[in-house]
């Protein structure tokens, strides 16, 4: 019986041996992935025994999230608290024991509390448990100009919508303001009253971070776009120059102006944009096809997430969309490029997005990474990471910009934006009314930037998108760029 | 060096690291060195040593390292029963103190010749049929998680089929060794017992709905079979039966079916019906809720752990995040606090153990000592291998206990029976 005893022994060792390889699996391969689930309680609840680094905002140095101590059983638990409540609710996020985490509190969470790994936070770590201490985690500063950030949200008031501004040299996000906004404090233990948040649109979805995460309809916004890719195809120039009848026809079908009552006969296409006329950008588009103007588009960072630092799925990338899907034409002729050039179609954008294109028109075509974070600090006070500007690309060339740049500037002087004007400041703008179909639910919007003078770099560039608007984005979007710009400016 | 002054030291070891374990987990949950812990440790040190002598006076030819190693299984249980909740420890001291009274008592029973069971087969066999199918009479059976395991006896719960497997292995080292040579010829009808045995085992996962019993004695049987008779076509024509048989089950009883199902795919990314309240739930906020967070639990651990005391076992307010975590998930806590190293470290003391087992299988002279010892070793290996293993993801989850760490009387004095055994054909094969 010796011969199978021992073949059995092989057979007993190697269940047990398998149960190593197993748990080794679960321990060192797997780990990650578990602890990255959102139904991971045992690490959440873990993490709560770490005194989180805090969250501040850029100007003024405010604390936006803090800790609150409570001696449990045996261990001190830190819970958040927001200080400035639904101010910067959508970028910081929220932090819970119930409801997992959001915004930079999520994508950032390993430096929260300090799990990133290095050989010096590992020492320093190991020696904090061994004396019995919390683990400290790093301190956020985040680049928010917090008053300005105020000034957004007031102004958008009970209407649902987004502002976002930011400095085109640098890519640092100055605002970014999402309405309805919520209180993040209220999330752990009265998310019903957040539930309960009503505004202008349906749903009111106040957890949404409209400002990187809503997808709105460009309206005459994309025009910019559009100009750009005309200029770059070198087929056109700003004085080429078009007879307006008040509407194109795409696919046998009228497409009428804003104002069809009074078409404007021979016009530039410098003028067109000033007066955002349809049937110019119309013909433009049909003259370049969709494929030319989408490489333009993505050469200003459509079809991809912007690099901002908050979670992945709170920015969507602007692109086209069909059932909810990107989509990009395999030829032309899918995508009606008449009507895309004027920005409808199944064109969707983010208003983070469009800020970064009035952003790289206002600097010389330089398109820049936006950032919301500026540093991370360590608990002694050591800069662990800081954000450097970071090009992302040339989006057009330098002459292309400045000549859109101008185009957008008489835009402000005397088109459709006039309504944004800023005493000292040269400030290139456009207008956007996407129809929705639905009178009086118009998507309007503003998309902007200002700089010293003309021959200057700009130094802020701003967009704001407003849901189910009556009025036009000059009348409605351009007085909320107007001020959140001077609030940063001054 | 004697074998017992070998175990004598090992003793000695075990009571160190359970003395320091047991110190460390009051030095975390109280910020002291309380009296109490060295006191212990003092007392399991004590215990053992009175088990070692009991050993050197009934058994001094037997295995050295056995002793030892039950000793730092029995730390690992102790520590961590004691860690999650100190009555649960308190309650598990008194079962180690009652298991190795066994211990010794089966000693002292048995030190002339424990050969003398072997005329006992048949009764041991009924006892194991007997025993397997008590929780399912009704008014006796207890169901713990829809499965009947347990049965009620007043104050004390208690699983019979801890003990039904010991009775089993010895019910079938006397069947095998008295008709291996008939069997071993293959003939279609020396299929016949193992026909009625998959029938019986079958018959368990009706009555008690439990997947992991059945596995568990079954296996066992296979392997003795095999061990008996040489003939791997048995173990085929025995895996065939069990793995078809489970699988008729599986469609057939709703239990074992969502014990497979969560094995399969324990987290899902659409709601699916959940039968604890009747709405639409994730799984893993569901039927494998428990996995999922044992998983969690694991993965904290990482390579060094958290350290004894340090896991997280409980939310924020102090509810219990993963049920029945002393019993099946025991496991699940100690990769958690001590993680892969003392994970592995304890997985370790199971593989020598099993090697020392299977050793003791091939030095014994006569054919019942030799089946009763692989027997009794391989029950002991797959038992791991069914509950661990099922922590771990690798087979469907069931619940039976992880020998003398899991948290349960019964199941510490079945293990402390197995031990005396397997001490005792050492004894003999060793004796000059």
């Amino acid at each position: 019986m010796n011969r199978q005893i021992v073949r059995l022994t092989y057979v007993a060792l190697a269940l047990v041996g398998a149960l190593v390889l197993m748990t080794t699996y679960w321990q060192t391969w797997a780990a990650a992935g578990l602890a990255d689930r959102q139904d991971n309680a045992i690490k959440r609840v873990a993490e709560f025994s770490v005194d989180r680094g805090l969250v501040f905002s850029w100007k003024p140095r405010k604390r936006l999230a803090r800790n609150t101590q409570r001696k449990a059983e045996r261990t001190t638990l830190f819970f958040r608290r927001y200080p400035y409540g639904s101010l910067a609710a959508h970028v910081v996020g929220y932090s819970t024991v119930e409801r997992s985490r959001t915004g930079l509190e999520r994508s950032l969470n390993d430096y929260l509390t300090a799990s990133n790994a290095s050989l010096s936070t590992l020492v320093d770590k190991a020696l904090d448990d061994f004396r019995g201490k919390p683990v400290e985690g790093n301190d956020v500063v985040t680049n928010l100009d917090l008053d300005a950030q105020e000034v957004a949200l007031e102004q958008l008031g009970t209407r649902c919508g987004a502002v976002v501004a930011l400095d085109p040299r640098t890519g640092k996000v100055r605002v970014m303001a999402s309405s309805p906004t919520f209180d993040p404090n209220l999330v752990e233990n009265d998310f019903g009253q957040i539930s309960r948040i009503e505004a202008d649109c349906q749903p009111a979805a106040p957890l949404l971070n409209r400002a990187s995460a809503g997808l709105y309809v460009p309206g005459s916004t994309f025009k910019v776009i559009t100009a750009a890719a005309a200029l770059e195809s070198k087929k056109f120039k700003p004085e080429s120059s078009f007879v307006d009848p008040g509407y194109c026809t795409v696919y046998g079908k009228r497409v009428n102006n804003f104002d069809t009552s009074s078409p404007f006969g021979t016009i530039d296409l410098e003028a067109a944009l000033t007066y955002s006329v349809n049937s110019v950008f119309c013909n433009i588009g049909k003259a370049l096809g969709a494929k030319r103007i989408l490489d333009t588009a993505k050469r200003f960072g459509f079809y991809e997430r912007p690099p901002l630092e908050t979670p992945t799925d709170e920015r969507a990338p602007s692109a086209l969309y069909q059932r909810r899907q990107l989509y990009y034409p395999k030829q032309d002729p899918d995508v009606d490029a008449g009507r895309m050039a004027f920005g409808q179609e199944r064109m969707l954008v983010t208003p983070l997005q469009m800020a970064m294109v009035a952003g790289a028109i206002g600097v010389g075509g330089n398109l820049m990474e936006p950032q919301a974070v500026d540093k991370i600090v360590g608990p002694g006070g050591r800069i662990l990471l800081r954000q450097r500007p970071a090009l992302i690309r040339q989006a057009v060339s330098k002459k292309t910009a400045d000549a859109v740049a101008t185009m957008m500037r008489l835009a402000v002087e005397r088109g459709t934006g006039t309504a944004a004007q800023l005493s000292g400041y040269s400030v290139g703008g456009k207008t956007g009314t996407g129809e929705t179909g639905v009178p009086g639910a118009n998507t309007t919007w503003f998309i902007a930037f200002a700089g010293p003078d003309e021959e200057s770099p700009a130094e802020l560039a701003i967009a704001v998108v407003l849901q189910n608007q009556s009025g036009t984005g000059g009348a409605t979007a351009a007085p909320i760029a107007r001020a959140v710009m001077q609030a940063i400016l001054s | 060096m004697t074998a017992r002054n070998r175990e004598l030291g090992g003793v000695l070891v075990a009571g160190v690291i359970a003395g320091t374990a047991l110190a460390s987990v009051t030095i975390a949950r109280q910020s002291e060195i309380s009296v109490s812990a060295i006191s212990y440790g003092a007392v399991f040190l004590a215990l053992y040593l009175a088990a070692h002598i009991v050993v050197r006076r009934t058994a001094p030819h037997a295995d050295g390292a056995l002793l030892p190693l039950a000793a730092v299984l029995t730390a690992f249980g102790l520590t961590l029963n004691y860690r999650l909740d100190p009555d649960d420890g308190g309650r598990q001291a008194l079962w180690v103190l009652i298991g190795l009274g066994v211990f010794a008592a089966a000693l002292v029973a048995l030190r002339h010749d424990y050969r003398v069971l072997e005329s006992y087969r048949y009764l041991f066999g009924v006892a194991a049929v007997f025993l397997l199918l008590l929780p399912s009479v009704p008014g006796l059976g207890e169901r713990v998680n829809g499965v009947r395991l347990w049965i009620d006896l007043g104050p004390l719960r208690f699983q019979p089929g801890e003990l039904a497997k010991i009775c089993l292995i010895l019910f079938l080292a006397g069947y095998l060794r008295e008709k291996r040579e008939v069997l071993a010829q293959g003939r279609l009808k020396d299929f016949g017992p193992l026909l009625a045995i998959w029938g019986a085992a079958m018959l368990v996962i009706v009555q008690t709905n439990d997947l992991g019993s059945a596995l568990l004695n079954f296996g066992i049987f296979l392997a003795m079979l095999y061990v008996a008779t040489g003939k791997a076509l048995f173990v085929g024509a025995g895996l065939a039966l069990f793995v078809g048989g489970a699988a008729l089950l599986y469609n057939a009883i709703d239990r074992v079916h969502e014990r497979v199902t969560i094995w399969l795919e324990p987290w899902t990314d659409e709601r699916v019906f959940c039968a604890l309240n009747g709405k639409l739930e994730l799984r893993q906020n569901c039927a494998s809720y428990q996995l999922v967070k044992s998983l969690y639990s694991i993965g904290n651990g990482g390579f060094g752990g958290t350290g004894l005391g340090e896991g997280t076992f409980t939310s924020t307010d102090g509810t219990q995040l993963i049920p029945a975590l002393g019993t099946d998930f025991i496991y699940s806590a100690i990769a958690q606090e001590l993680g892969l190293i003392g994970a592995a470290a304890l997985l370790l003391c199971y593989m020598v153990f099993v090697a020392r087992g299977m050793r003791i299988a091939l030095q014994a002279q006569d054919g019942f000592s030799k089946l009763l010892a692989a027997g009794l070793t391989f029950g002991f290996a797959l038992q791991t291998f069914v509950i661990v293993g099922g922590v771990l993801r690798l087979v469907p989850l069931t619940g039976i206990t992880l020998p003398f760490v899991s948290y349960g009387g019964t199941s510490i004095v079945a293990n402390f029976l197995l031990l005396a055994g397997l001490l005792l054909v050492s004894n003999r094969a060793n004796s000059p």
